[in-house]
């Protein structure tokens, strides 16, 4: 297997993007990531798209060669495979255009994330992405992904005396981050008491507890870490791609307060690099709701289980720590475009670890984290990423 | 002579819904969605009411105050998008009501919520190539949104007539400007018993995009700015957006005040600009500017650069109601009542 680097990125901006189509962003984000690598078209391998529901969302299946057509591709019979695994499709699709490479086969990946969730209203979009949960013993139930998320913050309250105030903490913290971000779906600053006094979704989560569905598109190139120079200075190495599965419904976990896949991805990923988790300086973790960013943090090994809440609270993630957590907003406030959500992550990483990061640039980012999930857990995808020297 | 208002009129019916106690029957917090949408209370017209009864009842206002002989209409528009008949117009009845019958030209125009402004630029143009002496022009709709949805808490019912003349011009028409895309925003077809909407879609590329830019573009035109006007009338399907809209294009409060009565009835539809135009005409003196800009789903705005003249010191506004009484008057109803007068109840035997 030979080393993978990340030669290039690019990312659309998030949010309500009614004027442009799915093809549209996905293109747009893929030659921002190829510009980026000095590359062009002839080089590359192939393509593969993380997308969650593109048939149920926009009507159209089969978008691997969608976008390679419109990208002006069509003719050059590229391969191009759509992965999907829930919200964490994106990050998925970089684990097998990470393979490939590694793997020899091919040279040169573009791997994409794109979705567009704001064309459908708000209850089906609602209704699709709980899919991604287990339909047969969750959503016939009237379980949506937040409701179910719910419980998971019920339970960590009850066992760990989280508090109200302590997930309200995790939103305020990414909207401050988001504040930021060109990108961000979300560029508002939000006060303690404009979350809690936000109507309620399921509780204990109200509105400003859950991320937004949003519509966008990331982008990156990989290639081989060996000829990584040739495109760019700061050529940035996967230090590890790590997937790891769970039960579908919450009901068949141990406990539900912890999420298996994300604990086995992250512990496989930490053995990959030789790396430990207090190596890392910054941090996308997944923070759909409030509560899913405070279980991971103890999930990963930052954070002792249960200790989250108030351990975020006292505000050490928020930049000039030993770690730096979601810098680009997160899914809160960048915004949550389920299928590119883990491309963009790796996009921040890259940014952070390269210095390209303007006003969010976090001082000696070296090793960075991304942590994407599907449904309540039954995909965790982890990515460690490093800058090759 | 320029061709401007010489007479209105404005009718809303007389009872009242809050969104409390709309919430209170969906399990919803009513009063917060109440206090989020600035609607305190919407009007609901009674089971005997209906576009044709509320544009009667406003035209008929409009003639006495303007003692206008209906003799001399030569156009009738109706604007609506709950026009009794999908085919049978309502101006027909509204004309013959009034007593305007033969020899004019009516029709019903539909354009979501500005087809009353269609109808006055219809009007402006007849009058002013001398082809009509008199074209009234109404707004007036008792749109519904569907049991549950959140157009349930603001749609209303009410309407307002405006005559439009040569002679014994109250407030002039200086221009009127037009800014329409195809914006599928909000939408009810055929047959269809509710209207459907693209949710947060109706706002920005819809409502605030269409009435932005047909502001900007009649100010541009009359070389005027904000503090040029003395009152401001938007469209207004709920208090918070014309509000955010106001806000942004620079008006005060102040100069807002009069044109925003969509908190206490709720969102009259065809007739909610309109009804927002009479309130200021109500309480405007001689030399006023004001600016009036509806909008319609579809969509489209129509902008109305006007001005008050001297008329408007002689005219009778003693009979029939200020819009304030309105406002300030009305008789609530249980969602129970409501729901019976709006036909929600499914009878037995139909």
């Amino acid at each position: 297997m030979r080393e993978v680097a990340v030669l290039g990125v690019g990312q659309t901006k998030f949010g309500e993007l009614w004027d442009r189509s799915f093809r549209e962003i996905g293109i747009e984000a893929g030659l921002q990531a190829l510009v980026d690598a000095k590359l062009s078209s002839a080089d590359l391998n192939g393509l593969f798209l993380g997308n969650m529901a593109s048939g149920s969302l926009i009507d159209q299946e089969h978008i691997g060669p969608l976008i390679l057509d419109y990208a002006g591709l069509g003719r050059r019979h590229l391969p191009a495979v759509r992965v999907e695994g829930g919200g964490a499709s994106g990050a998925l699709a970089l684990h097998q255009g990470y393979l490939a490479v590694a793997s020899g086969l091919y040279d040169y990946v573009v791997v994409g994330g794109a979705e567009k969730l704001t064309d459908v209203p708000d209850a089906t979009a609602t209704q699709i992405t709980s899919s991604t949960a287990d339909h047969e013993w969750e959503v016939v139930f009237g379980a949506t992904l937040p409701a179910l998320w719910a419980l998971v913050a019920r339970r960590h309250m009850h066992l760990y005396g989280t508090t109200r105030e302590q997930l309200a903490r995790v939103a305020v913290h990414d909207h401050q981050m988001g504040s930021k971000n060109p990108n961000a779906h979300y560029r508002n600053k939000l006060t303690l008491d404009q979350v809690l006094g936000a109507g309620p979704v399921a509780e204990p989560l109200g509105m400003l507890d859950c991320a937004p569905f949003s519509d966008g598109a990331a982008a990156v190139v990989l290639g081989p870490l060996e000829t990584a120079r040739r495109h760019t200075d700061t050529p940035i190495r996967i230090a590890a791609s790590q997937v790891a599965c769970d039960t579908m419904a919450l009901q068949h976990r141990k406990e539900f307060t912890t999420l298996e896949s994300t604990v086995v991805a992250a512990q496989q990923a930490f053995q990959h690099a030789r790396r430990a988790p207090r190596d890392v300086t910054v941090a996308e973790i997944h923070d759909a709701y409030t509560i899913s960013a405070l279980v991971a943090l103890e999930d990963l090994g930052f954070v002792e289980k249960g200790r989250a809440g108030p351990v975020f609270a006292s505000g050490q993630f928020a930049g000039g720590g030993a770690l730096t957590v979601n810098p680009s907003g997160g899914l809160k406030a960048q915004g949550r475009p389920f299928g590119a959500v883990g491309v963009a992550q790796v996009v921040e990483v890259v940014r952070q670890l390269r210095g390209e990061a303007k006003d969010r640039q976090i001082a000696g980012a070296t090793l960075g984290l991304t942590h994407d999930v599907g449904g309540t857990g039954a995909t965790s995808v982890v990515h460690l990423l490093e800058r090759s020297n | 002579m320029q061709a401007g208002i010489v007479s209105y009129g404005a009718y809303v019916p007389r009872y009242r819904i809050t969104p409390a106690e709309i919430g209170r029957v969906w399990g919803v917090d009513g009063e917060a969605m109440g206090q989020g949408l600035n609607v305190r209370r919407k009007s609901v017209p009674s089971p005997d009411e209906d576009t044709i009864t509320i544009s009667t009842e406003a035209l008929r206002t409009a003639l006495i105050r303007g003692a206008i002989d209906p003799q001399q209409i030569g156009a009738l528009y109706v604007g609506s998008e709950s026009h009794p008949y999908a085919v049978k117009p309502t101006a027909t009845v509204v004309a013959q009501a009034v007593g305007a019958t033969p020899n004019l030209t009516a029709a019903d125009f539909e354009f979501a919520c500005k087809a009353g402004t269609a109808a006055i630029q219809t009007c402006l143009g007849m009058v002013g190539a001398e082809m009509i002496r008199y074209g009234v022009a109404i707004g007036t709709d008792t749109s519904q949104g569907a049991p549950g949805d959140a157009l349930e808490y603001s749609a209303s019912a009410g309407g307002a007539a405006f005559v439009l003349g040569r002679e014994h011009v109250i407030c002039k028409v200086h221009r009127t400007v037009s800014y329409t895309t195809d914006t599928p925003d909000f939408w009810r077809r055929e047959g269809q018993k509710y209207p459907s909407h693209g949710g947060r879609f109706t706002g920005e590329p819809a409502y605030f995009r269409h009435v932005t830019e047909c502001s900007h573009r009649i100010m541009e035109a009359s070389g005027t700015t904000a503090k040029d006007y003395r009152h401001v009338v938007f469209h207004q399907p709920n208090g918070k957006f014309p509000q955010r809209v106001g806000k942004q294009l620079g008006f005060s409060d102040t100069q807002m005040a009069y044109g925003l009565v969509t908190p206490d009835i709720g969102n009259t539809y065809s007739g909610a600009a309109l009804i927002g135009l009479a309130n200021v005409l109500d309480h405007c003196g001689p030399g006023e500017r004001i600016l009036m800009v509806g909008y319609g789903s579809g969509a489209g705005s129509d902008a109305f650069d006007l001005e008050t003249t001297d008329e408007i010191a002689r005219f009778d506004r003693s009979f029939g109601r200020p819009v304030q009484w309105y406002l300030e008057h009305g008789v609530e109803l249980t969602y129970a009542v409501y729901a019976k007068f709006r036909g929600k109840i499914h009878m037995g035997g139909e």
